[in-house]
């Protein structure tokens, strides 16, 4: 039996996401006795999946497909998932991935769990545990179809190395008009900035940063972190951040390993959002504010103060250790 | 232009979340149900198009008699006519398809969905429903056009966003950004009076099957307190996350 997973590139590059799917279906394929089969999409280091425990690679090489397209990217998958007779189905959860789902779910007459956060409790009955209720929660859910479809959230599985050569072998999907009939004309991204979906670190601000102006300082932190920049809700309804940075239970889940919360309340619907990342660290004047009671470590005291401390600080260490 | 927004009713976003009967049920003692935020931008963008382009908008939502007072509200604020599907709604695809027979019935050019419902955190329904009728389908959509049958549509990307264009019939997974949050509306009391005289047709199900069931339901671990580390002694910090926490 195969476990099939689908590792993403973007620009010939695997993401870190791609890994950690790969971990995943691994784990999975040796839970229930078979091999992993990926399949990638004008990738160009198909060989570096070997190291995460796939044994083969069906290599889609086609210039139509060169920008994402939700649906004909599901259904070369569920194409290739056929061809291979693969029976669980191991996706990541950026938002790309997070469009194609429900597209190849219905292709394959398969039922999807998204948010998976561990290994499966058992493969048989088949029953994952997720995240729910905007991740105030976790659930555990059994797939009963003969296909199973999983979405992997960030940063919870992890990254596994599992030393195996992946053969290649070229995939040519058939596609059709019908497949393109929603065309992408402009994808504005922001290059050389670490998205919040990837970042291991991610530093916000909050309403208590006073206006948009005073965001240099958060800036400068992340930088020296190699942090993603993120806010909470007023903040990109208020039009200092962009909408696309808001996180919380209706913007961006954050699952990263370290979170900095600077002038944020901590109210429910923003710690919701930032549950799921392993380290909090909140910077706030008021020692009352909630989100001392979710965070790790905290400093009480005013943000103007402390961040450029900080900063400073973080820049001797990485003098030290560098 | 007909326009169908599909409507779950879910727990506001202020409820602590419990379980009960054994930790198999969603506790709803004490819970306030509310339009799911994703579909409060959709009804909003819909009432737009509406008092713009002349469109007539119904809303649906599958759910018991309990969700009445939610699809009354989207009524209120301005939805022509209601449909409630009378099952519970326990899987996506069972759910997706009851909205794809309604969708047919009513042969609606748009259907406005949310990116994902906050209760279960599916995000597959508007998906489904799309590949189900073979509709064209925009998912984290923050930013439609309608101009005849063409449509350009914003959605959301990791790390920013992409323009696309496609046709109708729709189906879009909306999200904050299709309106501002200044935009989004409370009912008044001509609203609700209005709504109380407006059609709220209840359907019977189709038989479907649920591939997916939760089991078992728990709660995040308790957190340890906070360390707190001196304003002035920030070096500690640094200290902390490096030996302690290993994240830096
Ligand atoms: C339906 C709904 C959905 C929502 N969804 C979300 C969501 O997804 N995400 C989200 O974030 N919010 C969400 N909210 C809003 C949420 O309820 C809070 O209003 C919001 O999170 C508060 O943002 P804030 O902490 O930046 O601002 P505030 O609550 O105003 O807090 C500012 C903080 O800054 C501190 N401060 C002030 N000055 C300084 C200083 N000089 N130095 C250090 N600290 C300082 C203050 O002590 C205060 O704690 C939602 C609300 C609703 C009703
Ligand atoms: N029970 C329901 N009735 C009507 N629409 C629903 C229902 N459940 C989900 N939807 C729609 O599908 C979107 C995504 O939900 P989900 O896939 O459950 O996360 C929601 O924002 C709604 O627009």
């Amino acid at each position: 039996m195969s476990v099939l997973v689908y590792t993403e590139s973007l620009k010939g590059k695997f993401k870190k996401n791609a890994f950690e799917a790969a971990s995943y279906a691994y784990k999975v394929a040796q839970d229930m006795g078979g091999s992993v089969t990926a399949v990638t999409f004008n990738s160009e280091n198909d060989a570096e999946l070997g190291a995460y425990g796939v044994s083969k690679v069906l290599k889609i090489s086609n210039d139509k497909l060169g920008t994402f397209n939700a649906k004909a990217y599901a259904d070369a998958l569920s194409q290739a998932a056929e061809a291979e007779g693969a029976k669980v189905i191991i996706l990541s959860s950026s938002a790309d991935t997070k469009y194609l789902a429900p597209i190849l779910t219905t292709k394959l007459n398969a039922g999807y769990v998204p948010n998976v956060v561990a290994a499966p409790d058992s493969t048989s009955p088949f029953v994952v545990k997720r995240t729910a209720f905007s991740n105030k929660g976790f659930a555990h859910t059994e797939i009963t179809s003969d296909v199973k479809i999983i979405g992997v959230s960030s940063n919870a599985f992890g990254v596994v190395e599992n030393n195996t050569t992946a053969s290649l072998e070229n995939f040519n999907p058939s596609l059709n008009d019908g497949d393109f009939a929603v065309q992408s004309v402009e994808v504005d991204r922001v290059t050389g900035k670490v998205t919040i979906a990837d970042a291991d670190i991610v530093v916000s601000g909050g309403r208590g940063l006073k206006g948009p102006e005073n965001w240099g300082m958060i800036e400068e932190l992340a930088e020296v972190l190699g942090a993603a920049t993120a806010c909470s809700k007023p903040v990109s309804d208020l039009g200092w951040r962009p909408h696309g940075e808001h996180v919380g239970q209706t913007g961006k889940p954050v699952a990263s390993n370290l979170y900095i919360a600077i002038g944020i309340s901590g109210a429910i619907q923003h710690l919701a959002g930032v549950s799921s990342s392993k380290v909090k660290v909140v910077i706030n004047n008021d020692p009352e504010a909630p989100f001392f009671k979710a965070a790790d470590y905290g400093i009480v005291g005013d943000a103007f103060e402390v961040v450029p401390k900080l900063i400073e600080k973080l820049k001797e260490f990485k003098a030290q250790n560098a | 232009m007909k326009i169908l927004v599909c409507i779950s009713n879910v727990p506001d976003t202020t409820s602590k979340i419990n379980f009960t009967e054994g930790d198999t049920k969603f506790d709803t003692n004490g819970v306030q149900f509310v339009i799911n935020p994703n579909d409060e931008f959709g009804l909003t963008r819909a009432m737009w198009f509406k008092e713009k382009q002349g469109a007539t908008v119904h809303v649906v939502t599958v759910g018991g008699a309990q969700t009445e007072p939610t699809i009354r509200k989207a009524l209120a604020i301005g939805a022509d006519e209601a449909i409630r599907v009378n099952a519970e709604p326990t899987d996506g695809f069972f759910v997706a398809k009851q909205l794809a027979e309604v969708v047919k019935s009513g042969g609606y050019d748009l259907v406005i969905a949310g990116r994902e419902s906050i209760d279960y955190n599916g995000g597959m329904v508007p998906g489904i429903l799309a590949t189900l009728l073979d509709m064209n389908f925009v998912n984290m959509c923050i930013g439609l056009e309608i101009d005849g049958t063409n449509a350009t549509a914003l959605r959301e990307i990791d790390g920013g966003k992409e323009k696309l264009t496609t046709s109708l019939p729709l189906v879009i997974g909306g999200q904050k950004g299709l309106v501002e949050e200044s935009d989004l509306r409370i009912p008044n009391m001509r609203g609700i009076m209005m709504a109380r005289k407006k059609a709220l047709n209840v359907v019977e199900p189709v038989d479907a099957p649920q591939p997916t069931n939760d089991q078992k339901f728990e709660k995040p671990a308790a957190k340890g307190p906070v360390k707190l580390v001196d304003a002035e002694n920030v070096g500690e910090l640094v200290n902390l996350l490096h030996n302690e926490a290993k994240v830096i």
